[in-house]
């Protein structure tokens, strides 16, 4: 903790020169009123030196006391004078200094004001992300020298743009217009907050329209973004859906099993997750970044075993009655959550992305298109291409069809009901597993990670109709992206509850759903 | 004129007056009654051409294949008419397009010389008196012979009819006369259910008649009965005709040999031949196509 | 033919008493039960008492009494019609929401607020009453809504939903996405129905206080003879011919309809009465229970409510009576003693029932006595 002070302030105090710190001064900042001791504050950074940012630094920290007109640093159980540094006799009734919140916030931004002074760029670079909200303009001339020392060109943007911020709300005109030019080009949703407010109290005419040039600019700019967003979150949702509803689609689909567990099978996976990287955590500390190629095959195969294991424990019995069929899979999911709870707990619990799926790719400058998202499309079209595969081309997937296009004949063929059953209820457990898998990346994972997904899942079966897979896909990403534009309009409730509604008038027009299987089987 | 052609004409008139009294009309499409003057009245079926069900070049195809082919049927009021045929010919599509079930893409279907079949609904086709029993016997099975018979009474179908529906003494006898048809008198109380095949067979013809259909086709009536079952079948099929029309597809030829006049030959969706069965059995067509040698 | 001709007349079946001489009786004992024997034992003999029945007890039957009604009414769509609804928990939630904001006016000043605007509406910061509270002060308006507002929204959706021709699994589930729509709406804010926290808190009903062991017993015979009144109109219904047609459209709709009948307002009729029937059970429900919160229309407990029906026995009226008291009972008493089992046991019996007991309950106490006659009519 003492190595995590005192490298920043090494590298704060190396900037400056070595000045005194008045006793008056301390006094000031640590006791008195707040509002005295933020224009106390402003005055100390107008020169900045080691001993004022040690003692703001300490403030922050909580570590000063005072009493009468002394004022002592408290470290390790001694007590130093801020002035001088060295140890000073405290007596035991000396009082805490109390920050408010108002205080903290000074003293943060103070310190971050400090900061940009520092050599190190990422000090730099945290005080830029504290400073952005900042527009108070006594700053300014820290800001300028920061402006004038940075080398960096990104910093230095950002840097402007922070100055063109303090400098629009101020006296000067010429540095108003300056400053609504500049902040024409930042592209960004927060400057327009600002140059909006600026509009509102703007009485020169020639700054007036410099500013509404300005935010035509952020909104033109802006539209796109935002379209993208919403297309990209709703992709995202969609490719999520789609491996949600794959294995329904598979388990009901194909075999007109209704299955309400299916929920249950994905916080299976998603738990085989958490427990290989416990096992990574504890073994393999060295790979833990790798913990999630060997969670994907075992989430597929704890989901597949326990589908396999409920198929043939108590499915079999109820092919051909898919109402008791969807009675008996709710009364096992309730087993299997409660199992899940008794087990792991009844809280959530932490599953962390590896190092190479945190951060995103920076479209457009204010876009952000995280990782592990990117990943998980990419992970779901590739487990519909495999599954388009097994169930297509191999043998395996020839009997599946089989049986479940005509079960007599194919059984007089030789082939195993039974047992493809199995094996296709588990392939579709499987297929949940690795939704479960891909959730634990993107979400909590809890016992009811399932039932918020049920609905959804089983609106893309019957949205899509039943017997196809590309009816399922296409069901997946369409509703996934019909919610996410709805929902930049009328917040995500509402959305949700338009898309249910949707969903049930176009069961009325279409029952079969979007592919119908024709002939004349069409109905459950 | 010479005596001999006298008499020959005067037997010639008196055969012609015999048959018309038998018939009870003129000729065989009606005679003078049949003329376009009379009145008719709407929703009834006119009859007095002779014919009670009148299909003409009706076609239907699905996905490409076709499975009617210009088919022409016509039956008499009355007439008990067979269809024999192998399997893909058509049979039951056609029963599909005379019910409703199924639009042709073409052609003409008549109930009566007055109502266009092809302009009513499933239900209102059954509600005009055609009546169709399908291969496997579709009964109530939760409720006893009774109620299946009593649901099946011609009466207001709405829900509130039914909530407070009594059996009167007409519909009461309606009911016995046609338990009495079926020989199923001593099973009224028994659940459906437990009926032998062929007595459900029954059992939903009974519930055909409580409509008082005018037309009755029937598919396959005799699969998977026993001998005796049949037997009793024909009886009752034969009791039948004359005051229904019935149209029958089969399979069992002795059946068909028991109750027919006129059997129609049906393939790749229209007629290959007609006549008495044995002159469609001594078809040369017929016999290479379905009944072999 | 011959054969039959010289058969005695045929005697046609007589049309059923609504209940046996059996039935009868023990319609009159349980309308004894509830009307004198409770009020008797909980009123005046006094607590510690063997006999007495606590106000634990009474509140507990009421509220599954409630639970039994509802029951019924899934019996008559899904036992005798074959329309599994799982979602019949938001026409309970309605019904008791619509009694909930009359009890919530009638808490009247005596909020933590003291202000004329429920508690909810005066944390919000709304000034004025929202238009669908507009009726909630009067008592016969609010009796009419109970009966209006789950029936309307019956109506409606079962119109649509039957006109499609959305059948068997396709129809449960969206009546699952029906409730979980509903449950949505009713947690915002801003629907005015008080969010995630719902109704409680609740001081007066018709101007007599609520929490009374008087005003408790009244509610408990109310809800008991509600739930006499609708048995009695459940086993009428059934045993007319519209109940037959229903069951003919359960087994076999199309030949149904090729039999002259029209589904559709057959349908229509018994999802909305059993619509009707759950609204008035949940009005009854929210002033014994004390609360109505958005989690009543959740899947969860639509589902749970076709367990206690599958449970006594489908198309039996008596057995869905018998399954909710059991399952009920069997919750209440698993909660309190080991709560992580009631889950197992739920779900055990989901799957046991589905499994073992299609008939359920009152299915198996038939097939005993049909095994006790035979074993009889062997030996005798």
């Amino acid at each position: 903790m003492l190595i995590r002070l005192l490298l920043p302030l090494a590298a704060l105090l190396a900037a400056f020169q070595a000045q005194a710190l008045e006793p008056a001064e301390a006094l000031a900042l640590a006791s008195g009123d707040t509002d005295a001791r933020i224009e106390a504050l402003s005055r100390a950074e107008g020169h900045p030196d080691e001993k004022t940012a040690a003692f703001i630094q300490a403030l922050a920290d909580d570590a000063v006391k005072v009493k009468g007109r002394q004022v002592w640093i408290v470290r390790d159980d001694k007590a130093l004078d801020p002035s001088t540094g060295a140890e000073a006799p405290m007596p035991d009734d000396a009082e805490d200094v109390v920050n408010n919140n108002r205080m903290r916030a000074e003293l943060d931004n103070a310190l971050a004001a400090l900061k940009l002074l520092s050599s190190d760029e990422a000090q730099r670079r945290d005080a830029l992300k504290t400073l952005a909200e900042e527009s108070d303009e006594a700053r300014l001339p820290l800001i300028d020298k920061a402006l004038a020392a940075e080398t960096v060109p990104a910093l230095k943007a950002q840097l402007a743009l922070l100055r063109a911020r303090m400098l629009l709300g101020g006296q000067d005109r010429s540095h108003r217009l300056e400053a609504a030019r500049t902040l024409g080009e930042s592209l960004n949703a927060a400057t327009k907050t600002i140059l909006v407010e600026r509009l509102k109290v703007e009485t020169d005419a020639e700054i007036k329209g410099a500013i509404q040039l300005s935010l035509q600019k952020i909104d033109a700019a802006l539209v796109w973004s935002d379209r993208l967003a919403a297309l990209f979150s709703g992709l995202s949702l969609g490719s999520i859906l789609l491996l949600v509803a794959l294995g329904l689609a598979i388990t009901y689909g194909l075999m007109g099993v209704i299955n309400m567990a299916h929920g249950e099978l994905m916080m299976i996976g998603a738990y085989a997750t958490y427990v290989v990287q416990g096992l990574f955590h504890r073994y393999l500390p060295g790979a833990f970044d790798w913990y999630l190629l060997a969670a994907v095959p075992v989430s597929f195969a704890a989901s597949a075993t326990v589908g396999a294991v409920l198929e043939r424990s108590v499915l079999r019995f109820l092919y051909g009655r898919p109402l008791e069929t969807l009675l008996a899979t709710w009364g096992i999911s309730l087993m299997l959550m409660q199992a899940v709870r008794s087990l792991f707990g009844a809280q959530n619990v932490g599953v962390e992305n590896p190092s190479w799926m945190s951060g995103g790719v920076l479209l457009m400058g204010n876009l952000q298109l995280p990782w592990n998202r990117i990943i998980i499309i990419g992970f779901a079209a590739s487990v519909l291409l495999a599954m388009a595969f097994l169930i297509g081309r191999t043998r395996l997937g020839l009997f599946v069809r089989g049986v479940t296009q005509n079960r007599p004949i194919a059984s007089c063929m030789g082939v195993n009901t039974a047992r493809i059953d199995t094996y296709a209820f588990a392939l579709g457990s499987g297929i949940a597993g690795l939704a479960g898998c891909a959730l634990s990346q993107i979400g909590n994972v809890g016992p009811d990670l399932g039932q918020g997904y049920i609905v959804d899942s089983f609106m893309v079966v019957v949205l899509g109709g039943v017997g196809q897979l590309a009816g399922t896909v296409y069901a997946a990403l369409g509703l996934g992206i019909l919610n996410k534009f709805l929902e930049g309009w009328t917040g995500a409730v509402l959305a949700k509850i338009a898309v249910l509604v949707f969903i049930i008038v176009f069961i009325q027009k279409r029952p079969q759903g979007i592919f119908a299987m024709k002939g004349r089987s069409a109905e459950a | 004129m010479t005596p001999d052609l006298l008499e020959q004409g005067a037997e010639r008139v008196a055969a012609h007056e015999a048959l018309v009294a038998a018939r009870g009309r003129h000729t065989e499409s009606g005679g003078r009654e049949a003329g376009f003057g009379r009145p008719v009245e709407a929703g009834q079926v006119d009859v007095v051409h002779g014919r009670i069900l009148y299909l003409d070049d009706v076609s239907v195809s699905f996905d490409g294949f076709k499975a009617i082919n210009k088919l022409s049927l016509d039956i008499a009021p009355g007439e008990l008419r067979c269809i024999i045929g192998p399997n893909g010919a058509g049979k039951t599509t056609m029963m599909d397009i005379i019910t409703g079930k199924t639009r042709p893409d073409e052609g003409k279907v008549f109930f009566g010389s007055t109502i266009d079949l092809l302009r009513y609904r499933e239900a209102e086709i059954a509600g005009l008196g055609i009546g169709r029993k399908f291969q496997k016997p579709t009964v109530f099975e939760q409720l006893t012979v009774f109620e299946n018979l009593e649901l099946a009474l011609k009466t207001h179908k709405g829900v509130r009819a039914s909530m407070f529906f009594r059996l009167d003494s007409a519909q009461s006898d309606r009911l016995a006369e046609v338990l009495h048809t079926i020989h199923l008198a001593a099973q009224v109380t028994q659940s459906a259910g437990t009926l032998s095949h062929g007595q459900k067979q029954w059992l939903e013809i009974g519930m055909l008649l409580m409509q008082d259909p005018k037309l009755l086709l029937l598919d396959e009536p005799v699969a998977g009965m026993t001998d005796e079952e049949t037997a009793r079948t024909a009886e009752l099929f034969l009791s039948l005709k004359g005051r229904h029309s019935l149209m029958v597809v089969e399979h069992d030829m002795s059946f068909i040999r028991t109750i027919s006049d006129i059997v129609t030959v049906l393939c790749d969706g229209a007629v290959l031949a007609q006549g008495t069965l044995d002159q469609v059995q001594a078809d040369e067509r017929v016999i290479e196509v379905y009944l072999g040698r | 033919m011959t054969t039959d001709s010289n058969l005695s007349p045929l005697r046609l079946p007589r049309p059923a008493p609504l209940l046996s001489r059996g039935g009868w009786a023990a319609f009159l004992a349980a309308l004894v039960a509830v009307c004198a024997a409770a009020p008797l034992l909980n009123l005046v003999v006094p607590e510690g008492q063997l006999l007495h029945l606590s106000d634990y007890a009474v509140a507990l039957l009421g509220k599954i009494m409630c639970y039994a009604i509802v029951a019924l009414a899934m019996d008559l769509i899904w036992g005798y019609t074959g329309i599994l609804s799982l979602g019949h928990g938001l026409f309970f939630a309605l019904g008791g929401y619509v009694m909930g904001m009359y009890l919530m006016r009638q808490i009247g000043r005596d909020g933590n607020y003291k202000s004329d605007l429920p508690d909810f509406m005066v944390f919000l910061d709304w000034k004025t009453l929202p238009w669908h509270w507009a009726l909630s002060d009067s008592f016969a308006a609010t009796l009419i809504l109970i009966v209006l507002v789950p029936g309307l929204v019956a109506a409606v959706f079962g119109f649509f939903a039957f006109r499609s021709r959305i059948k068997g699994v396709y129809f449960s589930i969206i009546t699952q996405a029906m409730t979980f729509a509903a449950m949505l709406l009713f947690f915002r804010n801003e629907t005015g129905f008080g969010g995630n926290n719902g109704f409680t808190d609740f001081k007066r009903i018709l101007g007599q206080p609520i929490a009374t062991p008087g005003m408790r017993m009244t509610l408990f015979v109310l809800t008991g003879l509600t739930l006499l009144g609708f048995y009695l109109m459940a086993r009428w219904l059934i045993r007319s011919k519209f109940g037959r047609v229903l069951q003919a459209i359960r087994d076999a709709e199309s030949r149904v309809m090729f039999s002259g009948y029209n589904p559709l307002p057959y349908k229509l009729t018994i999802w909305t009465l059993s619509a009707v029937m759950c609204g008035v059970a949940g009005a009854l429900y929210v002033p014994q229970v004390g609360i109505i919160n958005p989690s009543e229309m959740s899947t969860a407990a639509s589902i749970e409510m076709a367990v206690w029906a599958a449970v006594g026995g489908r198309a039996t009226l008596v057995g869905p009576v018998l399954g909710a008291f059991l399952v009920n009972g069997a919750k209440s008493w698993l909660t309190v003693t080991a709560p992580e089992f009631w889950l197992y046991f739920l779900g055990a019996l989901f799957i046991a029932v589905t499994l073992f007991l299609p008939d359920g309950v009152v299915g198996l106490v038939k097939r005993f006595r049909k095994g006790d006659a035979s074993v009889e009519e062997k030996t005798s």
